[in-house]
């Protein structure tokens, strides 16, 4: 294969790999920022149940962003200082909105308990934030960067998107982690975020080649409109299959609670994948190519031969985490 | 309005994140190893109070470490934003010692930190203690890599530049850079010594409010002798650092030393305001040739001044006052952890004047930490990768009002957190007192609490 011959092998890993763990990201930490989201509409009972539910998983998902951002910024340097300049502001603000979320979650629990109010609060604030804060930056790179009003309406509204997105997974991994009332109100939740992550989905599959005529010949040309068409057939089954079976739900014996959890990140990872094939070859959308922008092979040879070294450990402690916290949550406690 | 220069906001807002975020990877890194402690002490002698020591300071290690985290974070997103010619012109070299982090510790620590912290109940003892270890282990590694590229920017080795980009040569050299079995030990040995000085200094807290359990005797004493064995070390590998400074950025010796001229035999400057308009210290108290005595090991030794280094030195007044408040700092540490010793073991008990002491040096280890890092980073002024990058070449096109924006935001948010996490662990001290008079009805322990605010 020429790709291995002239040496671009390596960068088109990292970029794989990079891509790999935003996708991770956006399912893992997905979920807890979805889960943060609507604790809003949860009783104070419902509230400490739900931060159970992630309690343990939460701080690992969000070391994904840093493996993401860290690969892009070891991988591509000059691509990450193209993106993160043009992203100042979003960036600083999911960064409050990560900080704040982050430390309520201790302090909730911690601090005074007239306070905990106020951090329950500021934990969906900071949920909140951090989902638009990514959904925005979404969509400027989507956009190219465009810096007009139309452009940033746009933005904030595949901001909306992805927080719907987020509600959507964190309801089904409360409808997989809880029981009773809870795991009701998490059903009702899952249907409602469903519609807008629908939405969501069609409003970026309609503009993403009406902005760009690369892409939009990249899609609708033969033979790649054929071999893309499975993508967002199976991802409207996906869809319509989970509105079915959420109508069901709870079965008896609580069976396939687990099923929703499973779709939702199947249509994630549908959905990554058409972004994905849509940008490639480029990191910077028609501005740099994944070639044009890695470091040098020996530093990123050796980053490689580490990763190939780590990511099993790192996937099988991952799995152990799980596997120890299966089951339905319960409250916090430390003993 | 004001002109305001972009390069200086992007260092204020650098300078401000990095400063929040190691207070707590600098108590985290040690205190995982006293809670380590804690935990074999309770398996070989079964007492619980180890216990009892070990939940309370799990929980101040969870707050610690999720500070940390998110503060974390945001570094990582900074060298991009505001720091774009960092990785353009290093990246071969930050870049993999950067992925090396990631991968090795940050994923070890956060997956292991849910184990330890939620899952007591939930495996084996012998897994608990492994979790525990391995995020004790992970924190460390962690600071491994950080202070292997830290050190590298000071004194760069095992590379090559071609076409201004630098490529890596030789990966031994580059970790174990000539400065950083120093850095590294003067490091871990600072977070042992800020971690323990917390350790007494909210025991200490907690016994004046008559919370003299065994369990916070046990953590009192823990801290109080950790800090004091670890203090002396300390000094000791702080001159170790210092000689290695002398060899390799002299110029950042001389600033920390005051000294304008080089000279045979020059005098150690307790007291001084460096003035960089006349280039002299003005109402400087000075012990006669001790200086040179200290770092050359002769009455009459060289030493450089300022002047060898026309436009390659750093700034001299805030080095050789960053110095003087890390090195008073520790040397009052160790005048009260040495004392907390003397009374806790000679006379089973320890003061009241003491106690109260004690209390706000719970935090002198951040003090001493973040003044030596002031040292060591603004001592390697004007460049950000010594001979190779300066900082001034390093800034984004970013305008001004933007980094105002963001640095703005970032000061409130940190100085809501601050006074959050430092209300909170005075509160969690109290609390953890109140609930243990009362242990059947944690209910209405709440309520005395709450009737106590």
């Amino acid at each position: 294969m020429d790709i291995f011959s002239n040496g671009d092998w390596l960068p088109l890993s990292f970029a794989a790999l990079m891509g790999l763990s935003m996708l991770i990201y956006a399912v893992l930490d997905g979920y807890d920022l979805g889960v943060g989201i609507l604790m809003k509409r949860a009783t104070n009972d419902e509230k400490d149940r739900m931060i159970g539910s992630i309690g343990p998983f939460w701080d690992a998902n969000e070391t994904w962003l840093v493996l993401g951002a860290g690969l892009l910024l070891v991988a591509f340097p000059k691509a990450h200082s193209i993106i993160l300049s043009n992203l100042y502001l979003p960036v600083a603000i999911m960064l409050i909105g990560l900080m704040l979320r982050g430390v309520a979650f201790d302090f909730r629990a911690k601090a005074k308990t007239g306070h905990k109010n106020a951090w329950n609060n500021t934990f969906f604030a900071g949920s909140l934030i951090t989902a638009v804060a990514q959904g925005y930056m979404l969509g400027a790179y989507i956009l190219g960067f465009d810096k007009s009003i139309a452009a940033i309406a746009f933005s904030l509204m595949v901001g909306g998107c992805v927080a719907a997105g987020y509600c959507l997974i964190g309801a089904c991994w409360l409808i997989m982690k809880t029981e009773g009332a809870l795991q009701h109100k998490a059903i009702g939740w899952a249907r409602v975020s469903l519609w807008g992550t629908m939405l969501a989905i069609a409003l970026i599959s309609i503009s993403t080649p009406l902005v760009s005529e690369r892409i939009f010949d990249k899609w609708f040309s033969f033979p790649n409109i054929v071999l893309l068409a499975p993508i967002p057939l199976v991802t409207a089954t996906l869809v319509i299959a989970l509105e079915v079976l959420l109508r069901q739900l709870p079965k008896p014996d609580d069976r396939w609670c687990w099923v929703p959890f499973v779709s939702t990140i199947g249509i994630f990872v549908l959905c990554f994948h058409g972004l994905a094939y849509s940008f490639y070859p480029y990191i910077v959308p028609d501005q740099l190519k994944i070639t044009e922008a890695a470091s040098a092979p020996e530093s990123l040879m050796i980053i490689l031969m580490g990763a190939l070294v780590v990511l099993p450990v790192l996937i099988s402690y991952t799995f152990l985490a799980y596997k120890i916290f299966h089951g339905k949550a319960k409250d916090l406690s430390y003993d | 309005m004001m002109e305001l220069d972009p390069a200086l906001l992007a260092r204020i807002q650098f300078a401000t994140n990095i400063t929040f975020h190691i207070l707590f990877p600098s108590i985290t890194i040690a205190l995982g190893w006293v809670l380590l402690f804690f935990k074999m002490r309770f398996n070989a002698t079964k007492n619980e109070k180890w216990m009892e020591a070990y939940f309370f300071w799990t929980k101040i290690f969870a707050l610690c470490f999720a500070m940390g985290v998110v503060s974390g974070i945001t570094m990582s997103f900074q060298f991009g934003t505001n720091w774009p010619g960092f990785m353009e012109t290093v990246g071969n070299i930050a870049g993999p010692l950067l992925a090396y982090e990631i991968l090795t510790a940050f994923f070890l620590e956060a997956t292991f930190l849910g184990i330890m912290l939620f899952g007591f109940s939930r495996v084996p003892a012998w897994m608990h203690n492994a979790a525990t270890f391995l995020v004790a282990f992970g924190t460390t590694v962690s600071a491994f890599w950080i202070l292997a590229l830290n050190s590298w920017m000071q004194t760069p080795a095992g590379f090559e530049m071609r076409d201004g980009v630098a490529h890596a040569t030789d990966w031994f050299q580059i970790v174990f850079n000539p400065s950083f079995p120093y850095r590294l030990t003067h490091m871990l040995l600072a977070s042992g010594v800020t971690a323990s000085f917390l350790v007494a200094g909210l025991s200490a807290y907690r016994w004046l409010r008559h919370d003299r359990t065994p369990a916070v005797m046990a953590a009192l004493k823990t801290g109080v002798l950790t800090a004091a064995i670890l203090i002396p070390l300390q000094i000791f590998t702080g001159d170790l650092h210092g000689l290695n400074t002398l060899q390799h950025q002299p110029q950042k010796v001389a600033a920390m030393e005051g000294l304008w001229e080089t000279k045979n035999g020059a005098p150690l400057v307790l007291f001084a305001l460096p003035n960089k308009e006349t280039r002299q210290n003005d109402l400087a108290i000075e012990i006669p040739k001790l200086a040179s005595l200290i770092l050359t090991h002769e009455w009459d030794g060289e030493l450089k001044g300022i002047n060898a280094f026309e436009n390659n030195h750093p700034p001299v007044a805030q080095v050789f006052w960053a110095f003087r408040v890390m090195v008073g700092t520790g040397l009052l540490m160790l005048a009260v952890s040495w004392s907390a010793v003397f009374f806790l073991w000679k006379r089973k008990d320890l003061v009241k004047p003491l106690a109260y002491a004690m209390v706000p040096m719970a935090f002198s280890g951040w003090v001493a930490t973040v003044s030596g890092w002031y040292v060591t980073e603004i001592g390697r002024q004007p460049w950000l990768v010594t001979g190779v990058l300066k900082t001034a070449d390093a800034i984004s096109d970013t305008p001004a009002p933007i980094i105002g924006i963001s640095l703005s935001m970032y000061l409130t948010v940190y100085a809501v957190l601050m006074t959050a996490f430092i209300t909170t662990l005075f509160y969690m001290a109290r609390k953890a007192g109140q609930v243990k008079k009362d242990p059947l009805t944690p209910a209405s322990g709440q309520a005395v609490v709450e009737a106590l605010d």
